[in-house]
């Protein structure tokens, strides 16, 4: 695998893991870490909101569905509102394709079941043109 | 030497032992293979944010069952992040239970509820305890200077 400083300007990419579960935020902390990607972590919707509200932006948000004070699907269409266009993956273990789809729906642009792993991860980015 | 393959082979054996009861499932692995020279502890470290959040969602649980008029929806809220913990450390019979947990959930059945609550408290101990036995066996290697052999 190779060390990706892949981006052509030699900046890092940034990613927002958002996810009321603090050991969901660890372990994709870790993966998005050892593939060189600087992460910040939100602990529901709202927090994600007021990021950006205070002038963050990041190139890859993971928004988990099932959230306090502000879901997924409400962050997601709140931060689209906003004129955000980073690439949000949402990240959760429902596999009902309606509430998957509900999800896609709110304005993400790719969808996966939680945990993720470093291959899920790497897909995502292949997606968006950061890795080889 | 000898007490240090002899260590790696209880470790060995120990884990292989662990999958093969249903305790651990990949998701365990992939845990493993996160950890690095730069964060040693990252397995250990996480698994004890499991153990203090679920010791948390357990004790709210009880406490929401025994209310009067229980409200199914935080229940339901609480199992489904418990639910998802266990499935992201690989401790999989805790999430097999709350799966069922959080049918009963739905079907709004207290004695199902209850009978589940019992169970899953019953497969977290469980898993604790092996884990912390998992850790121990680790520790007891690097002690006598050898190394984890990871992956399994």
């Amino acid at each position: 695998m190779a060390t990706s400083n892949g981006s052509s300007t030699g900046t890092k990419i940034t990613a927002l893991v958002v996810d009321d579960d603090r050991v969901i935020n660890a372990i994709h902390c870790k993966l998005l870490n050892k593939l060189g990607i600087e992460n910040h972590v939100a602990a529901n919707g709202k927090e994600a909101v007021d990021l950006h509200c205070s002038g963050k932006k990041f190139d890859l948000i993971l928004m988990d569905r099932d959230m306090p004070i502000m879901n997924g699907i409400e962050a997601t269409r709140e931060l689209r509102a906003m004129g955000v266009r980073s690439i949000i993956v949402g990240v959760s273990t429902r596999s009902i394709k309606q509430e998957i789809q509900e999800f896609m729906d709110s304005g993400l642009d790719d969808y996966q079941e939680k945990p993720l792993t470093s291959s899920k991860v790497i897909s995502i980015l292949r997606k968006i043109d950061f890795v080889d | 030497m000898d007490s240090v393959v002899l260590l790696q082979r209880q470790l060995v054996d120990y884990t292989a032992q662990l999958f093969n009861e249903g305790f651990l499932d990949d998701q365990f692995n992939q845990l493993q293979q996160l950890q690095d020279e730069s964060n040693p502890d990252f397995v250990v470290e996480v698994v004890t944010l499991f153990f203090e959040d679920s010791e948390r969602l357990l004790n709210e649980l009880a406490k929401a069952l025994e209310q009067q008029s229980i409200d199914y929806r935080k229940i339901d809220a609480h199992v489904h992040q418990l639910k998802g913990s266990s499935s992201s450390i690989g401790a999989q019979r805790v999430q097999k239970v709350c799966i069922a947990f959080r049918n009963y959930c739905e079907e709004r059945n207290i004695e199902g509820c209850q009978k589940c609550l019992q169970q899953v408290k019953n497969e977290y101990s469980l898993v604790k305890t092996k884990l912390e036995t998992l850790f121990k066996l680790e520790q007891q290697v690097l002690a006598a200077g050898g190394s984890i052999p990871w992956p399994m």
